[in-house]
């Protein structure tokens, strides 16, 4: 009886984690190369109306998921443009984006509010499922779960052990040294930027086709933005990333659980949990500017333009 | 493709010609997605446009809309003037509501009008504290205000749903989340029998005086600098953290004070949603605005029109009203993008070029 409370426990935290986790894990990418996408929230609210839609439609969260993704990708195509190809400034149009996503989800999703569409199934591993606690944690889950590790494995790898990755962090450091090498500066950042896009946008599909059975407009409910304060939780390193995720997805579970016990603190106060654990994570991450200047790509927000 | 050639000075006409084109190319684009969307494009334009300043209920609504947006992009022009990258106008709106508001209810409810200044002073208070958090934690723990003040959105919503569904809920009220009406010392005049109220005044007011602050005072300078040439502002030994904690106190005040008469007028009680998204409007003013309190008023009334047009399109054309933040993200991404017209100029490659012109293009 004790394990069926510690699995259930573990599943919501597992559960309450992965869409920070993918959508932070697209930023950190972004940002390794050099520029700061604020919009997340609005990819994210782009991504789960296009999944949520194409699910409805073809029956399938698969192809939901792929949609959500592809979706990501060209809304922050906008972004790339207006920030690498036109110079512009990469926090307002970071923002500008999260605007344009609240109201275009918001659009798309005008007939869809309340509705369900199918979710995505956990895939079960036959046999090793069967083994308690682990089974349930381990090889019952749905797919974007297993790829939220399998990402974070491959960017560790990627940045760290990869000529591709090394041109990446390059490009984010310095990207006028990056440019002396012959390497285009700003084909990396688009491709960068997509990566982040396409991320943004399965974390939305998370939301809208597991996480959340009916669609509602608000469902990012400012994940996009705790994604981004993981990013510099993390130090820009992608395990740090992984735990953050799992230590901000712990207090959103905690603040649906006390809600759930009746403890005597009104409910909209505890839901500020997570926002509040975000300003004190960063207070006491930032803290150590040296630190901060240490990790953080050092060309971050900053625009490039070759001149030759 | 084109190519950027830097001017090196500051383009004049665009700097004006920008936000013009940025409208028009929005309009275009608006047009379009009518179009797409089954409605006849140029008399959704219209109803989206026109018709809900054709009449003088239609203006005293543009006025009451962009008083908040007028106030809260004053300040944040400010901030962004001195790269304090503040978003957080909702919350600071949110909190001068709260702060006002709730002295108002739970001390003096029957006050006369004389306590009407109080109110206003304990709005920009509010606003103020939750602007200073976010310079606290900037300067002594280098927490990203974005990211801080964006929280503190979130943190002041859910504190003002706590309040109205709680402590200050109005036991009148049939269980709604509101708190009671405000009485005589905590309601905003209005002009006549107009809806048009005080605020709609003062907006253009602080507009026109945070500009003569900001042309004339050692103060204003200062800000240019440490925006423009930071190392040349620390050179000159400016105080970057004391420009900092003017910037969010002064925009957090701004904000507050909008919030405070947003309640205390056109809402008359503290409700859960106060405001739809003005603190975040208010970015796209700023920058439309050019980052000046003067062209902040032009560039609010513009936008306080695209959300009468979004209710106007949602009655007349049974469109979702969300056209109205599509309409604010597109032109603030045509806005952006104009602007690179102030700094540079476009090169497009002429059509006859000799294969031996491709060995001077540069790679990119």
């Amino acid at each position: 009886m004790n394990l069926f409370y510690v699995t259930s426990f573990v599943l919501s935290i597992i559960s309450a984690s992965t869409p920070l986790l993918l959508a932070a894990s697209g930023e950190l990418i972004t940002e390794k190369s050099g520029v700061l996408n604020l919009g997340v929230e609005g990819m994210m609210l782009i991504g789960a109306i296009a999944g949520f839609a194409t699910a409805k439609a073809t029956g399938n969260p698969y192809i939901g998921v792929l949609a959500a993704a592809l979706a990501g990708v060209l809304i922050s195509m906008i972004f790339a443009v207006l920030t690498l190809s036109l110079l512009a400034n990469q926090i307002a149009t970071g923002l500008a984006l999260t605007i344009f996503g609240h109201g275009f989800a918001a659009l798309l999703g005008a007939g869809y509010v309340g509705i369900s569409a199918p979710t995505l199934p956990k895939l079960i591993i036959p046999f090793l499922s069967k083994i308690p606690f682990f089974g349930p944690v381990l090889f019952q889950q749905n797919i974007l779960i297993y790829l939220s590790f399998a990402v974070i494995a491959g960017i560790a790898f990627f940045l760290r052990k990869t000529h591709a990755g090394l041109i990446l962090r390059a490009v984010g450091d310095s990207h006028d040294a990056a440019h002396a090498m012959g390497y285009s500066v700003i084909a990396i950042r688009y491709a960068a930027v997509a990566f982040g896009g396409a991320m943004a946008g399965i974390a939305g599909a998370y939301l809208s086709l597991y996480y959340s059975p009916l669609w509602s407009q608000d469902l990012a409910a400012g994940r996009g933005w705790i994604a981004l304060a993981l990013v510099v939780f993390s130090a820009w390193r992608p395990f740090w990333l992984l735990a953050g995720a799992y230590l901000f997805g712990g207090i959103t579970y905690l603040s649906l659980y006390l809600q759930g016990l009746g403890v005597p603190i009104p409910s909209p106060l505890i839901s500020a949990l997570p926002y509040v654990g975000t300003v004190v994570v960063l207070v006491l991450i930032s803290r150590d500017r040296r630190r901060i200047r240490l990790n953080q790509p050092a060309c971050l927000g900053k625009y490039f333009h070759a001149v030759a | 493709m084109f190519r950027l050639e830097p001017r090196g000075l500051k383009s004049e006409f665009w700097t004006f010609g920008s936000p013009v084109l940025a409208i028009i190319l929005t309009i275009v684009t608006m047009c379009i997605l009518f179009a797409i969307m089954g409605a006849p494009p140029i008399s959704a334009i219209e109803t989206f446009l026109i018709q809900p300043v054709l009449s003088v209920t239609g203006i005293s609504s543009l006025l009451v809309r962009a008083a908040p947006l007028i106030m809260i992009a004053i300040g944040l022009s400010f901030c962004y003037r001195a790269n304090v990258w503040n978003i957080g106008g909702d919350g600071q709106f949110t909190l001068g509501a709260i702060a006002g508001g709730g002295v108002a209810l739970m001390l003096l409810p029957n006050a006369g009008f004389w306590f009407y200044p109080f109110v206003l002073v304990l709005g920009i208070l509010g606003g103020m504290f939750w602007g200073g958090i976010v310079a606290f934690l900037k300067l002594h723990f280098n927490a990203n205000e974005i990211l801080t003040s964006l929280m503190l959105n979130y943190i002041a919503q859910l504190v003002l749903v706590w309040l109205v569904t709680g402590p200050w809920r109005d036991p009148q009220g049939f269980g709604f989340p509101q708190s009671a009406m405000f009485g005589a010392g905590a309601t905003t005049p209005n002009f006549g029998t107009t809806t048009i109220h005080l605020g709609c005044l003062l907006a253009p007011l602080l507009a026109i005086a945070v500009w003569q602050i900001m042309a004339r005072s050692v103060l204003g300078f200062q800000l240019k600098v440490v925006g423009q040439a930071p190392r040349a502002a620390r050179y000159a030994g400016f105080s970057n953290a004391k420009l900092t904690w003017i910037a969010l106190l002064v925009s957090g005040g701004l904000s507050g004070l909008a919030g405070i008469i947003e309640v205390t007028g056109p809402i008359g009680q503290l409700t859960t949603g106060i405001t739809p998204g003005y603190g975040y409007t208010a970015v796209i003013v700023a920058f439309l605005g050019r980052l000046h309190p003067i062209g902040v008023i032009f560039a609010g009334l513009l936008l306080a029109l695209s959300y009468l047009g979004g209710d106007a399109a949602q009655i007349n054309l049974n469109l979702p009203n969300s056209i109205t933040g599509i309409f604010q993200g597109v032109l603030l991404f045509y806005l952006l993008g104009a602007d690179i017209l102030i700094l540079y100029r476009i090169k497009w490659p002429k059509p006859a070029v000799k294969a031996a012109k491709f060995v001077t293009e540069p790679a990119e």
